[in-house]
Parts: C-alpha cells; sequence; structure tokens
C-alpha cells in the first residue's frame, strides 16, 4: 500500500471519448468508488490541478486546448491517459478525424487500459500517479538544490 | 402519406413540396446524406405523431440546391452538417456556418 | 444603457462534463444570442463502415454513446434485422426491453446527479449517484460490463438472464423505488431547488414542435410522443403513457424525468412478468440488401438510424440521428433571455450528450 503524501487535485477533459470512460471517471469520485478517501478532489481550474485525467484520443481541434490545459497546470504534474481511446485511438485508431492517443499531443506518464476503463483501474492509475508526483517533486527540490 | 413512404422529388420540387408538409403540421427529424456514384442521395424526413414519411432527392455532384432552414428552422443544423461532411453546396442557408460548424482537418471526408 | 459582449463558454469548463463551445452575446447579464460551435469529439465513425464488416460495427454502434451504449446497438442491431427479414426470438426482445428500461433508469440517474452538482447541492449529486451504482451493479451481474457490454448482436442477444437473476433484479428495484421517492421529494419540493429550476427556461408546445425538439425536452412541453409506442423489442406488449408536463421549465423537465424512472421501474416489472422461455438469438446467413430507417426511444429522445446496404459485407451508409442533435435548435431557443448564471443548468436541462451528437 502506498503512502499517500499529498492531497493532490485532479482536472479531467474529455477529449473525444464516448462517455463511456467519462463517466466512469465521475463514478469514481461519488459513493462506492471514492476516490476523495485519498484527498484527490476534481477540480475545473488548470491552475489548482496535479493530476491531468484525460479520456478520449486526440484530434486536431482538441490537441490545442489539451496542451494548453496542460501548460497552465503548475510542475510537478501527472498526467494520465484514462481508457484505450486516449492511451492510442482504440476503436476509433482508423477514423479519419482521430489523430491518435493523448500521447500525440502531450507526454503521458500513466495509462489506464480498459474499454470502457474500470473505476478501480482509474483509482490504480490515480494512486500511481500520487507516487509519480512525489517522485518529480523530490527531483524539483533535488534541481533547486543544485 | 402513408407512414415510411419515400417521395422521390426533383431537385426544383423540394422547396414547394417542403412548405407543403409544414403546412400539414409535419416537424422535421432528419436530413440524411449519402454518397452514390455519381452525386448524392439526400433524404429528408418529416414526422406528425408516429407517422414518418421521406423526400429523397437524388442530385449530381456539382448540382446547387436550395435549403429548407427558412422553412423548417431547425434544418440549418442538419444541412450545415451536409456541407461540412459531404461538400453538398446548399444554398441560403439561414444560420450559415461556411464549413466551420464541425472545423475537421480533413475537408469533406465523406466526398 | 446596456453594453454588448460575448462571452466565449467552453469546451473546459467547471460546470461542463463535456466539450461544448458556446459564444454567447450578452447584454449585461441577459443572454440575448447563443451560438453553438461543436467538433470537438467529431470523430467521424459512420466513416467506419467502408473498414468494419456489418456485424463488427455493432460495436462501433455501441461506443457512439457511453450512456446509451445499449440503446445504440440496439437500434442498429434491429435496423440491420429489419433489412435482413431476421425474426428475433421472443425472450430476446423482452431482453432488450429490460436493458433498455435499465439504461433509461441509469441514464435518469446520472443527469439528475449532474443537475444537483449544476445547481450546487453537492449531497443530492452524490445520492443521485450513489442509487446509479445499484444499476451499474446489476447490469455488471447480467453482462459483465457497467457501461459498455456489447450484448446485442444481429439476431438476437449474446447473453441470457436466468429467471432467479431477474427476480434478484426486481427486489432491488423493490428497495431502490423506496429510496427514489425520498430523493425524488428533494428534487421536485425542496425550497432552493424549486428556486433555481421553477420559471427558467420556457419552452412552448409550439416552439418545441417547431424546432423539432424530442424526448423528456419536448414531453415536458406538452407533446405527448414517445417513440416506444412505435413498437419495437416487446414494447407493444407493455402497457405504458407517455409522461408529459405542460409548463415546460425546467422543472416540468425534471419532473418528466424522474417519473420516468418509476416508469421505467414498472416496465421492467411488468417484462419480467411476461418474458416467455426460449432462444435468445437465431443464425443470421448471408449479407444484407436495402435499406431501413430505424427509431428508438433513448433517454434522451429520439434517436434515427438510417442503414443502406449492398448486398456485401460492407454497408454503403450508416447515419445516426442522436436526441441531443435534434434539441440543440431548441436549447438556444431557451437560452435567449435567460441571465448567465442560468445557462448552465437551461444547457443540462435538454441532457446533452454531445458524444452521441457530433459521432
Amino acid at each position: 500500500m502506498l503512502k499517500v503524501s499529498k492531497s493532490p487535485w485532479l482536472l479531467h477533459y474529455d477529449g473525444s471519448s464516448c462517455n463511456g470512460c467519462d463517466i466512469e471517471v465521475l463514478a469514481c469520485l461519488t459513493p462506492v468508488y471514492d476516490v476523495e478517501r485519498f484527498g484527490v478532489i476534481n477540480t475545473g481550474n488548470p491552475k489548482h490541478a496535479d493530476i491531468f485525467l484525460i479520456t478520449g484520443g486526440i484530434n486536431a481541434q482538441n490537441a490545442p486546448v489539451v496542451k494548453q490545459i496542460y501548460a497552465q497546470m503548475p510542475n510537478p504534474k501527472v498526467v494520465v491517459a484514462v481508457g484505450i481511446c486516449a492511451c492510442n485511438g482504440g476503436i476509433f485508431k482508423d477514423c479519419y478525424n482521430i489523430d491518435g492517443g493523448v500521447d500525440t499531443a502531450i507526454p503521458v506518464d500513466i495509462y489506464v487500459p480498459g474499454c470502457a476503463a474500470r473505476p478501480e483501474a482509474i483509482i490504480d492509475g490515480v494512486v500511481r500517479a500520487v507516487a509519480l508526483l512525489d517522485e518529480k517533486r523530490k527531483n524539483m527540490r533535488k534541481e533547486a538544490a543544485q | 402519406m402513408k407512414d415510411g413512404q419515400i417521395l422521390s422529388i426533383g431537385p426544383g420540387d423540394l422547396v414547394p413540396n417542403a412548405l407543403q408538409i409544414k403546412h400539414d403540421g409535419y416537424r422535421l427529424v432528419q436530413i440524411c446524406a449519402t454518397r452514390t456514384k455519381t452525386g448524392y442521395d439526400l433524404i429528408y424526413s418529416f414526422a406528425k405523431e408516429y407517422t414518418l414519411v421521406h423526400f429523397r432527392l437524388d442530385i449530381p455532384e456539382n448540382m446547387e440546391i436550395m435549403s429548407i432552414s427558412n422553412i423548417f428552422e431547425p434544418a440549418f443544423l442538419y444541412e450545415n452538417e451536409i456541407v461540412d461532411l459531404f461538400g453538398v453546396k446548399i444554398n441560403l442557408i439561414s444560420i450559415d456556418y461556411k464549413g466551420q460548424l464541425y472545423r475537421i482537418q480533413k475537408k469533406t471526408p465523406f466526398k | 444603457m446596456s453594453t454588448r459582449s460575448i462571452v466565449p463558454f467552453g469546451p473546459q469548463h467547471p460546470v461542463l462534463p463535456e466539450p461544448i463551445h458556446l459564444d454567447l452575446v450578452l447584454e449585461d447579464e441577459k443572454v440575448v444570442e447563443a451560438v453553438p460551435s461543436i467538433g470537438f469529439v467529431h470523430r467521424g465513425l459512420e466513416k467506419l463502415v467502408e473498414k468494419r464488416d456489418f456485424n463488427d460495427y455493432v460495436y462501433i454502434a455501441e461506443r457512439i454513446c457511453g450512456i446509451c451504449s445499449f440503446m445504440h446497438g440496439m437500434g442498429y442491431c434491429e435496423a440491420a434485422e429489419h433489412i435482413m427479414n431476421v425474426e428475433v426470438p421472443e425472450r430476446a426482445k423482452y431482453l432488450r426491453t429490460i436493458w433498455c428500461e435499465m439504461s433509461r433508469i441509469h441514464s435518469h440517474l446520472l443527469w439528475l446527479g449532474l443537475l444537483a452538482d449544476a445547481f450546487g447541492f453537492e449531497s443530492l449529486f452524490m445520492q443521485s449517484w450513489r442509487l446509479r451504482e445499484k444499476i451499474l451493479d446489476m447490469f455488471e451481474y447480467s453482462t459483465g460490463g457497467r457501461v459498455i457490454f456489447s450484448v446485442n448482436k444481429i439476431g438476437g442477444q449474446r447473453r441470457d438472464m436466468p429467471d432467479d437473476m431477474i427476480r434478484d433484479f426486481l427486489s432491488i428495484f423493490d428497495g431502490m423505488e423506496q429510496e427514489l421517492k425520498t430523493m425524488a421529494a428533494t428534487f421536485l419540493e425542496d425550497y432552493a431547488v424549486n428556486t433555481r429550476l421553477r420559471g427558467v427556461g420556457f419552452l412552448t408546445e409550439q416552439q418545441a414542435h417547431d424546432l423539432g425538439a424530442v424526448g423528456p425536452f419536448m414531453r415536458a412541453s406538452g407533446i405527448a410522443l414517445d417513440t416506444r409506442k412505435k413498437g419495437y423489442a416487446a414494447y407493444p406488449n407493455i402497457e405504458f403513457e407517455p409522461i408529459t408536463s405542460t409548463v415546460g421549465d425546467c422543472y416540468a423537465r425534471t419532473d418528466v424525468r424522474i417519473h420516468e424512472i418509476f416508469q421505467s421501474i414498472d416496465i421492467i416489472r411488468q417484462a419480467a412478468a411476461k418474458i416467455p422461455q426460449g432462444e435468445v438469438a437465431v443464425p443470421v446467413k448471408g449479407f444484407p440488401n436495402g435499406e431501413y430507417m430505424m427509431r428508438v426511444e433513448q433517454p434522451r429522445g429520439e434517436a434515427v438510424y438510417y442503414l443502406k446496404a449492398n448486398g456485401t459485407r460492407f454497408l454503403d451508409r450508416v447515419r445516426v440521428r442522436t436526441p441531443t442533435f435534434a434539441n440543440l435548435p431548441g436549447m438556444l431557443e431557451t437560452l435567449k433571455g435567460c441571465q448567465l448564471a442560468d445557462v448552465p443548468i437551461l444547457i443540462l436541462t435538454i441532457d446533452p450528450c454531445i458524444s452521441c451528437t457530433e459521432r
């Protein structure tokens, strides 16, 4: 079991998902799954967020939106791609308006598979993101000290 | 008209027929385009209560047709969609996005 | 003198669960016009018929939207069955009806939660979603999936529900109904909720008809139309009447949807009482040839599936007209003249599903 040291806030953006993963992300925040027990709160403001959850693939129109949200988030930050569409385009890979997974626009740290990704898998992804966030924070401090 | 009936009409008859069916109290259900070998096949569907009827319009590739968005207001969304995805030329759409409704990278992918 | 300004709304916005962009033209705090631009979620899945054969396309149809996934798959399958003259076994029809109504309950509960979130009633949001989890548990129990469960195929269903499972579900629904009544009372009678919902976002019966609105959005304005009455799946054997309201404001839409949840539970009870024994699928041979326009009633309203086949493995065209697409003109109409602070609630009361809309 990971020891959670900080309470990370997350921002959720729906790329071009079918809503399946989308509502599963929301289901994680509500009773039964409840990621708030890890101190995680969903925020709408990118400048408040530590973890960026993206569902769905990337297309020409939402790529700038995703990049802009990513740029606005303060360091350290972790990007979690939720669902197979966010990982590599999934079932819509061959569509003319899908460029591919989230990693075509911004660097992705954690990939959560599934169609739709199950809440257990999403929570696992978030918990791993928390650990990674700690690591990134440590590295940042180290760099600052040098 | 009977439920499920498809009436084939010419491009010039679209507006008068739409006016007639509007007068008869129908609402617009959808407009759908299909690419054929020589042009486009447009299906306009209207419903009154549970009765669904269609107009079918077969047009060659470069033909310009009239919009019915001044008769049926919601038609502007369907017509803009057809302009964006199929590249059919539709004149006088009430709110004309000029190919900017979907703003997709690849122009007229269904053409 | 009032000044005009244009406020961009979305695609990423705290109150929006999905990306839609609106340019709101404001006169001080009053919205005078709203211009939508869509396309953030456009994938172009209708074009995939060229790459996937008509049997595989069922999986894509189910991913048009993750909320009404089951109904999208079913609508596509029923259209293909009509073209191929396949008669689905009776038991499969009843199974479709039961899963359809469970989808409707889950979708309406999801919407009630989002609405509560939009008017700032956090605990009501959580309560709605807690109840919704019971439906998802039943989906998981009967199909293995929570939101996308792929039990449809052309010719019937992939899975059967054993009779004792259906009996178990009925007892779960009995318990749920009591909890729902308590929750519905808060939505319909609470003073704070009423002040947010009553008297905002009017749509008259004439407007609903002229703007081509569908589903609960239309029924809340007094038009008693429900495509289930057209009779697909086992609906011809089920007794129900469309639920309507004559007021046409946000409260009426909430009222209609809440009563539809109770109606769905009633339909499931009727279906469970009548479901016959037998096969759940018939083998389908050959390739489709012809065209058909299928209409089904989704939680958000009437959806239209148009299939055109040419006698090969690959269809010529699949076209889906989703309910939110039809409701957009109505939504723009209700936005005119409202306060900026009411915009989120007005958008939510049509129950928008952007993923459906843009496909």
